[in-house]
């Protein structure tokens, strides 16, 4: 594979393959921003990866008080799904079970969609009864009275099908705290990109998978190729001086969300330096057959 | 865009009905066709160019100068555009209108924006009773939009509410959200004996409380409500003081207990 080299960190003249998925977006609101932010962390968990948790949902950004419907500190949740029907049941369950059990949370549609998916129109039967329907200024809520005062919720949010999955970064280093302190520079900038997530563990995922397994019906299994530990025993994709991979995948609401967070973070990691950081930044396809969005690393160099 | 405006000559002999002056209804007709529109009431015909001084302009923003209370359904049925009133209008203005935006310099008389369905009326005035009310026979009263008036309202303001919100920046008399279906009925002022008479669910809040609130409203404490901050960001532009009420801790009553209990009054600074 041909490499150029960016002040000293060698990029691999690769692409990442990434495929369209549903995205819906929500607005959660709550007296403080500490709590604003705790109730979007608990929506977010355990959905780094539509393979196991049915959607990748993350925190977009977090949201000034003058900023959210209700003028109270807020934080953007994103969530993507491979169909409508597991996002539409993925929405529904995480905000019934952390958004509306969280003290003074309240949610609201974070995406205007030509379609939309429900959001208190699901979750109002909680109010047996007593929830409130309020319709003024275009917008629709319900009022659902809970132990703390009111849980107020929007109908409906929207969604939308141009959103895409699996942007990634494979980041590369002489060492483990290298490649970790490039992979978090990384993290950091792609947090600050509009529209886009990194839905694994601080946005870093260091269980990069490959498709099928000598195991009869193990779908994914460890990605030897880039497994430094067995660099020797296999075809390796690794030059002698790598000792750790990481990587960030990254999904946005549109292509170019995932273009330009992916921009952000080979910025971050040439800014960190060879020295300090990576030596090398690679990304993941599969030939280019799967996915219909390639994000080439020639054309995201700072 | 310069409006189309109409010149009252004189106060009118005869009540006269307004409803075909809407942008919608004025579109593409030349100046001759809107003098020869008839307005009358009764059996002696009256027509625009008998009435009013028509100085020609864009349809979509009609501008009525010289108002008096015997000009009846302004701006009745509108669905689009600007309709701008200087003086005091009469009965039914607005009444069934479902889009654009009616605003009236000057007072309005008994069932404005009956029954009405969409769009936003402004009254810089006071007006009279039956604000959004429907008429005798009708199920429903105002079933969307958004009415602000300035001053005062008359008895059995928000008859029969099944959605939208009406917003007094004044008093209201008795009566108020009387049959209420839903909706939002706001009163910044006092307002009369036994608001939410028979309402079934919806929402009243009075600023300065009622002359006589029902036995039948159930007092559920004093709370800071996210939803009542939605409403007031909806209606800062519209009426900043109300805006500002709305973020006060307000009590909370459960009523009509006659009827279902499932509407509420919130009450303010009580006094």
């Amino acid at each position: 594979m041909r490499t150029l080299t960016v002040k000293g960190i060698r990029i691999d003249d690769t692409f990442a393959e990434a495929f369209g998925m549903r995205a819906t977006a929500v607005i959660i609101t709550a007296d403080t921003a500490r709590w604003a932010r705790q109730t979007a962390i608990t929506m977010t968990g355990f959905a780094t990866s539509v393979i196991g948790c049915g959607c990748e949902a993350g925190i977009d950004r977090p949201l000034d008080a003058r900023a959210t419907p209700d003028g109270r500190p807020g934080v953007r949740v994103l969530l993507f799904a491979v169909s409508t029907s597991e996002l539409q049941k993925q929405l529904s369950a995480r905000v019934a079970q952390c958004v509306l059990t969280s003290p003074g949370s309240a949610c609201y549609a974070g995406l205007a969609g030509t379609e939309s998916l429900r959001l208190g129109n699901a979750l109002r039967y909680f109010g047996d009864g007593w929830q409130i329907s309020k319709r003024f200024g275009g917008k629709h809520h319900w009022r659902i009275p809970v132990m703390d005062g009111e849980f107020v919720c929007d109908a409906t949010t929207g969604l939308t099908k141009q959103a895409v999955g699996g942007g990634n970064l494979l980041i590369m280093g002489r060492s483990a705290q290298a490649t970790l302190a490039a992979a978090e520079a990384a993290a950091r900038a792609i947090e600050k990109v509009a529209d886009a997530i990194a839905p694994f563990p601080g946005g870093i995922v260091r269980s990069g998978s490959k498709v099928g397994s000598k195991y009869k019906g193990v779908i994914a299994s460890t990605n030897d190729a880039y497994s430094p530990t067995l660099k020797g025993a296999v075809k390796t994709a690794l030059d002698a001086d790598i000792a750790s991979v990481l990587e960030i995948v990254i999904d946005g609401l549109t292509s170019q969300a995932v273009a330009d967070a992916m921009r952000a973070g080979i910025a971050a990691i040439v800014k960190l330096g060879p020295k300090r950081g990576a030596v090398r930044i690679g990304a993941g396809n599969y030939g280019g057959k799967l996915g219909p969005h390639h994000y080439h690393l020639k054309d995201l160099l700072p | 865009m310069t409006p189309l405006v109409l010149t009252l000559h004189q106060r009118p002999e005869q009540r006269l009905d307004l409803s075909p002056l809407v942008p919608q209804r004025l579109a593409g007709k030349s100046a001759n066709e809107i003098a020869r529109i008839e307005l009358q009431t009764t059996r002696v015909r009256v027509t625009v160019g008998d009435a009013f001084r028509l100085r020609m302009g864009d349809a979509q923003h009609v501008r009525i100068e010289g108002a008096c209370d015997r000009l009846d359904q302004v701006g009745a049925g509108m669905s689009a555009g600007a309709i701008d009133v200087a003086g005091d209008v009469g009965i039914r203005a607005g009444r069934l209108m479902t889009g654009g935006r009616l605003m009236i310099h000057g007072n309005a008389g008994h069932w404005t924006a009956s029954a009405m369905k969409g769009g936003e009326i402004e009254i810089t005035g006071s007006a009279g009773d039956h604000v959004g009310g429907p008429l005798a026979g009708e199920v429903a009263g105002m079933r969307g939009g958004l009415v602000i008036v300035r001053g005062n309202v008359g008895a059995r303001a928000a008859d029969r509410l099944r959605r939208g919100m009406i917003v007094v920046e004044g008093g209201a008399g008795e009566y108020a959200g009387s049959r209420m279906i839903a909706g939002t009925l706001i009163l910044r002022r006092k307002a009369g004996a036994l608001p939410g008479y028979l309402m079934k669910r919806g929402t009243i809040i009075l600023g300065e409380g009622a002359r006589a609130l029902s036995p039948t409203f159930a007092d559920c404490g004093v709370h800071r409500l996210v939803a009542m901050r939605l409403v007031g960001a909806y209606l800062k532009p519209y009426s900043a003081a109300t805006a500002a009420l709305l973020r006060r801790p307000l009590r909370r009553f459960a009523g009509d207990m006659a009827v279902s209990g499932h509407g509420e009054i919130f009450v303010g600074n009580e006094s």
